[in-house]
């Protein structure tokens, strides 16, 4: 029922590769390969989750989507419209409809700005408010909707706790309207105790306002808590990708399945299965052959070491990155 | 303007439990404490700082009013006189001239050109500075390198070439000094940039569409202004030296105007003698350099919203 939805954002084959420089004058350059044919449409008003261990490209991924890196391949289109295509006029609505909360509170906020002045200035360069009078009204306003007051407006970021901070940086996303919040690994640094007040902010806040978010973290528990549907990435590619209720009752990709093995049971007494990987995550730098997963996986066939799986419909939706499923 | 959230409030739970009126009156409270001015007059070192600065200034505005002559009426019969001789109180130079009056009017020369170089410098280096580390690539490189280029000239040499080119006289000299210290003021800069313009909050300010002129002015500017200050003060002291080595070399002010540089390069021949010529300007110029120090370091933290008392 979800899937009827209107797709907001649609990725297609999105590939993201840095180079890095060689230190040596003989050396060649190499590629990172942070993201590789990336696909998945975000539909009006859900979260998605995105999950995965360091390194994978969430956050890259999340940063390709607010346009702070470059796409090497592939297209993201906003409602039909390639994002990086736009006509001037429609560039700046489109910045403001989709913004992002970042993982560090500490260093997302300005050391040398009241908490006021950096929710003051967005609305500035976005032409929101018409006075400098009006704008202190709604950024008051702003700041009252996540749970701070008048007193903190004077504030500099340094005087706040984390969870206060994350707030301000919520507060500066909401006053610009959006329609999609990228959210990267915004609780990861708080407090549990915080980040479970700083998810049903999120929450609360996606009820009133039809918010969409793009969801990262490696919390597979508050990723099952928050996210309609889910993403598993690894190494730079999708491995599957489905609803959560799906994911987690579910899970097909031997990946998703060590993942979420990993999570304690919720009784001592209970016995539950571990699926171990073993070795470590290979590096995502120079040209990749067969499937990322094949020098961990159990289930690694002679086919696995030299394709690259594609992800496929196993029914309903259900997408895997796997050869098992073919 | 519709704003959404005006119409639905959630319910928005305040951390702290304070009454509204309470609220108000610490808002402005804290707004009063953010004040550069408040901050400034609770920093003890920095206002020591500031009323020397001010007396020096003092001194250089009021000269043709404080000075008890002319500093440049020779009295051929009175030539080295020691401190507190009647009638000079600083005693005399080797043409008898009043020291006290040539250290009082010398202060216009030495201030202007002091404040006025560094300026000079700061200015165009901050911005020279701001291009390279923000541009990065081959701006960085071509600005930066041009900047290592008047580094390999000695200070005094880059000066003299100015000079030169210029022609004496103070603007002249305010210029070859200032221009001298651009590459310094630059490298300090494009350092602080690149550390800077990493910040998550950068990347905050673009998502939000900031444009980069702003983020370079309104964010990564402030964020490096407390090393530029730093190196500011430093360069103040230097400047007065340098002008009275250019006056040494006779690239300066012509000869019979006063400055602290020159009052000192006299005293330099007879410092055995009549240690009090050197010793005079030299203390003269060893307060004004601890008042602009002391400033400089009061800037700097009423600049720093951590340092709030």
């Amino acid at each position: 029922m979800r899937t009827k939805k209107n797709v907001i954002m649609r990725v297609e084959h999105l590939s993201k590769n840095f180079v890095i420089r060689s230190k040596k004058l003989t050396e060649k350059n190499k590629i990172l390969h942070a993201l590789s044919d990336v696909s998945f449409d975000i539909y009006e008003g859900e979260t998605l989750g995105i999950i995965g261990e360091s390194g994978c490209g969430k956050s890259t991924l999340g940063r390709c989507l607010v346009k702070l890196h470059k796409p090497s391949e592939g297209k993201i289109t906003y409602y039909g419209r390639d994002l990086w295509n736009l006509p001037d006029y429609e560039k700046k609505k489109t910045r403001r409809d989709i913004q992002m909360i970042f993982q560090d509170p500490y260093s997302s906020l300005d050391p040398r700005k009241t908490a006021a002045y950096s929710i003051e200035e967005a609305m500035k360069v976005n032409g929101i408010g018409e006075t400098a009078r009006e704008r202190r009204q709604l950024a008051l306003e702003a700041l009252q909707q996540v749970g701070l007051d008048i007193q903190h407006m004077e504030r500099y970021p340094h005087e706040f706790s984390g969870g206060q901070r994350q707030r301000v940086n919520i507060a500066r996303a909401l006053c610009m309207e959006p329609k999609i919040i990228v959210c990267d690994e915004p609780v990861s640094a708080l407090d549990v105790s915080i980040q479970a007040q700083v998810i049903n902010l999120f929450r609360s806040l996606q009820k009133t306002y039809g918010l969409t978010y793009v969801f990262i973290s490696h919390d597979l528990g508050i990723i099952k808590y928050i996210s309609d549907r889910i993403i598993i990435m690894y190494l730079g590619r999708i491995m599957e990708y489905y609803t959560a209720e799906g994911i987690y009752s579910d899970p097909k990709h031997p990946y998703t399945k060590a993942l979420l093995s990993a999570i304690p049971p919720e009784s001592p007494l209970a016995k539950k299965e571990r699926v171990p990987l073993t070795g470590d995550i290979p590096s995502p730098i120079g040209d990749q052959v067969g499937c990322p997963l094949a020098g961990r996986c159990s289930h690694c066939s002679e086919r696995c070491r030299k394709e690259i799986p594609k992800l496929t419909d196993v029914g309903g939706g259900h997408m895997v990155a796997c050869f098992l499923y073919e | 303007m519709t704003m959404k959230f005006r119409k639905k409030k959630a319910a928005a739970v305040s951390e702290d439990l304070l009454g509204r009126d309470a609220a108000i009156a610490m808002l402005s409270k804290e707004r009063k404490a953010n004040n550069a001015w408040h901050k400034l007059a609770r920093n003890k070192t920095a206002i020591i700082g500031l009323i020397i600065v001010c007396l020096m200034f003092l001194l250089a505005i009021l000269a043709p009013l404080i000075a008890p002559y002319d500093p440049n009426e020779i009295n051929p019969i009175l030539p080295f006189k020691g401190i507190g001789f009647p009638g000079h109180l600083l005693g005399t130079d080797d043409l008898g001239r009043d020291i006290l009056s040539r250290i009082i009017y010398g202060a216009r020369v030495s201030l202007i050109v002091a404040v006025g170089a560094t300026l000079v410098g700061a200015c165009a280096g901050v911005l020279i500075g701001l291009c390279a580390g923000y541009c990065g690539g081959i701006i960085d490189a071509v600005l930066m390198r041009i900047m290592d280029g008047m580094f390999s000239f000695p200070f005094i040499l880059l000066a003299m070439i100015l000079i030169t080119v210029l022609g004496n006289g103070v603007l002249n000299v305010i210029f070859a000094i200032g221009i001298a210290s651009v590459p310094g003021f630059a490298r300090v800069t494009r350092g602080q940039v690149l550390i800077v313009k990493e910040e998550e909050y950068c990347n905050a300010c673009r998502v939000v569409g900031v444009s980069s002129l702003r983020l370079l002015f309104c964010h990564i500017l402030p964020n490096c202004v407390s090393q530029i200050i730093v190196y500011a003060t430093l360069r103040v002291a230097s400047a007065i030296i340098s002008e009275a080595s250019l006056s040494f070399l006779g690239l300066g002010i012509a000869l019979p105007t006063a400055s602290w540089g020159s009052i000192l390069r006299v005293g330099r021949d007879c410092l055995t003698t009549a240690p009090h010529v050197a010793g005079v300007p030299g203390l003269f110029i060893l307060v004004t350099v601890v008042g602009f120090n002391l400033l400089g370091d009061g800037i700097r933290d009423v600049l720093d919203p951590k340092m709030k008392q």
